[in-house]
């Protein structure tokens, strides 16, 4: 695709279209995970402020192969990150997605996970905290092509928002061809548990610390699927210090 | 230590606590019983700061301090404590790292060293063993599935570890049973000292068999309406708040 995108098109609707025309055009990085091998990826997104940021990928897990996925989208002015997953046979794609929105960020998770065979499995849970007047948008497309019995996709989309400015966006997408699968998605929208948060603070905890210790208790949920403890160790890091 | 005088506080503007006044010595233990809608927790909310209570009339001096000037966490490091009637569960925040964190940022904001990962272990190592909760349970989310007994015990290690001033315990005896109610006595008794105070909120004397105050206080819409000792609360418990507010 080389034509600039609008915001008619579903996928674009809640983009910075003014953004995307400073990031495009946007070459796919392909990503291949051979039948039977386990891989991991990392996305951080931490462009610099103000820059427009945009990265898809093109996955391919081919049969019995495991990816595992995780995405910090923190960066820029407009950051989108965009996968486009096709699952073989006996497949699993997990992905863990956060994004840290500020100011008036427009940050974005697209995904499309085809299961093209049978038996694939996808997992994939996306957390946000937003706020100011920033915009934090995940929009979730699970294709199940004719051939994809026992597919077994689970989508799950929760957002913090800790201004009244701030917007999340979650549209879950089924298309289904195949009859015997499960698909869940479920997707919730709140605030900063106040109750909580006076719980901290009656213990001593300053309101600042209180509110990033509970956001990051909200984003990790996003990184449990990192089995490596020191990778984890290090993404929950990174979320501490954006946080902070 | 605690000087309240003709405190007024109000929710969404309803007057709830009317004219209260208290004083709470170093190395005393009062106990304020009161019927359902009296103020109990209202008085416990003002005292630690909680957002929506908001006082109208009255000065709460403690240490010397206006109590009422101070940030929840302020207040917290200036040595108050309050025993949640309704502990909360915190998903993803670990009993010890919530912990952690409250004394160091109690301790810092004092300007006292922070605790050593090894100190601070030793001292919730200990005050969970006092109080029969494994310590394995810290490790867990905060008092997520954790019983309601769980969650009072919880309490007091929180309350042992971090070795407040004075005590606010709103309810702390509800929901326990018998042995429980035990275990968490002996938690408040330990905590007596003369340079500690303790306020006890309670509907029912069977705590104060426990844990023996010196003062009882009948709190009736919205006021202290008598005060006495220990006696006071067999009384209540024989003949009711009715009788007594009447």
């Amino acid at each position: 695709m080389t034509a600039l995108p609008t915001r008619k098109l579903e996928e674009w609707r809640y983009s910075d279209i003014a953004a995307v025309e400073r990031a495009w055009p946007v070459a796919p990085e392909a990503i291949t995970i051979a039948a039977g091998e386990t891989a991991g990826r990392m996305i951080v997104q931490d462009a610099a402020p103000g820059s427009a940021v945009i990265r898809q990928f093109a996955i391919t897990v081919e049969a019995g192969a495991a990816l595992a996925f995780h995405i910090i989208n923190s960066g820029g002015a407009y950051g989108r990150v965009a996968l486009d997953v096709a699952l073989h046979d006996g497949a699993t794609f997990d992905l863990g997605g956060i994004i840290i929105a500020h100011g008036e960020q427009v940050l974005e998770i697209v995904t499309t996970v085809r299961h093209l065979g049978p038996n694939a499995t996808s997992r994939q849970v996306i957390r946000c905290v937003a706020g100011g007047t920033a915009t934090a948008t995940y929009l979730g497309k699970v294709a199940v092509a004719r051939a994809g019995q026992k597919t077994d996709a689970a989508q799950s989309f929760k957002a913090l928002l800790t201004d009244r400015g701030a917007t999340a966006n979650a549209k879950p997408e089924l298309e289904i061809f195949a009859d015997d699968v499960k698909c869940a998605h479920g997707a919730t929208v709140g605030e900063l548990d106040k109750v909580a948060l006076f719980y901290l603070e009656s213990r001593g905890v300053p309101p600042a610390q209180a509110k990033a210790l509970l956001m990051r208790a909200f984003l990790s949920d996003a990184l449990e699927s990192l089995a490596d403890d020191g990778a984890r160790a290090a993404a929950e890091a990174h979320v501490t210090a954006l946080l902070a | 230590m605690l000087i309240i005088d003709n405190l007024h506080a109000a929710i969404d503007g309803k007057e709830i606590l009317k004219g209260l006044t208290l004083t709470v010595n170093a190395g005393e233990v009062h106990a304020i019983m009161g019927p359902n809608g009296a103020g109990k927790s209202t008085l416990s909310y003002v005292l630690a700061g909680r957002a929506g209570y908001e006082v109208t009339g009255g000065s709460v001096t403690f240490m010397g301090a206006d109590l009422l000037a101070l940030a929840p966490h302020e207040r917290a490091a200036a040595g108050v404590f309050l025993g949640l009637q309704y502990p909360v569960e915190i998903p993803g925040v670990s009993n010890l790292m919530f912990l952690r964190t409250a004394l160091n940022a109690q301790r810092t904001l004092r300007g006292e060293k922070e605790a050593s990962g090894a100190e601070f272990m030793k001292l919730a190592k200990a005050a969970a063993e006092d109080l029969g909760l494994p310590y394995e349970m810290l490790k867990r989310s905060v008092n997520q599935g954790f019983s309601g007994g769980e969650k009072k015990r919880n309490e007091m290690v929180q309350m042992a570890v971090l070795e407040p001033k004075l005590a606010v315990l709103d309810e702390t005896d509800s929901g326990l049973d018998i042995d429980a109610l035990r275990v968490v006595s002996d938690g408040i008794n330990r905590m007596r000292s003369p340079d500690r105070a303790t306020l006890l909120i309670t509907h029912y004397q069977r705590l104060l068999d426990y844990v023996v105050p010196d003062f009882v206080h009948v709190l009736v819409a919205g006021r202290i309406v008598r005060t006495g000792g220990p006696e006071l609360a067999h009384v209540l418990e024989a003949d009711g708040y009715a009788a007594i507010a009447a």
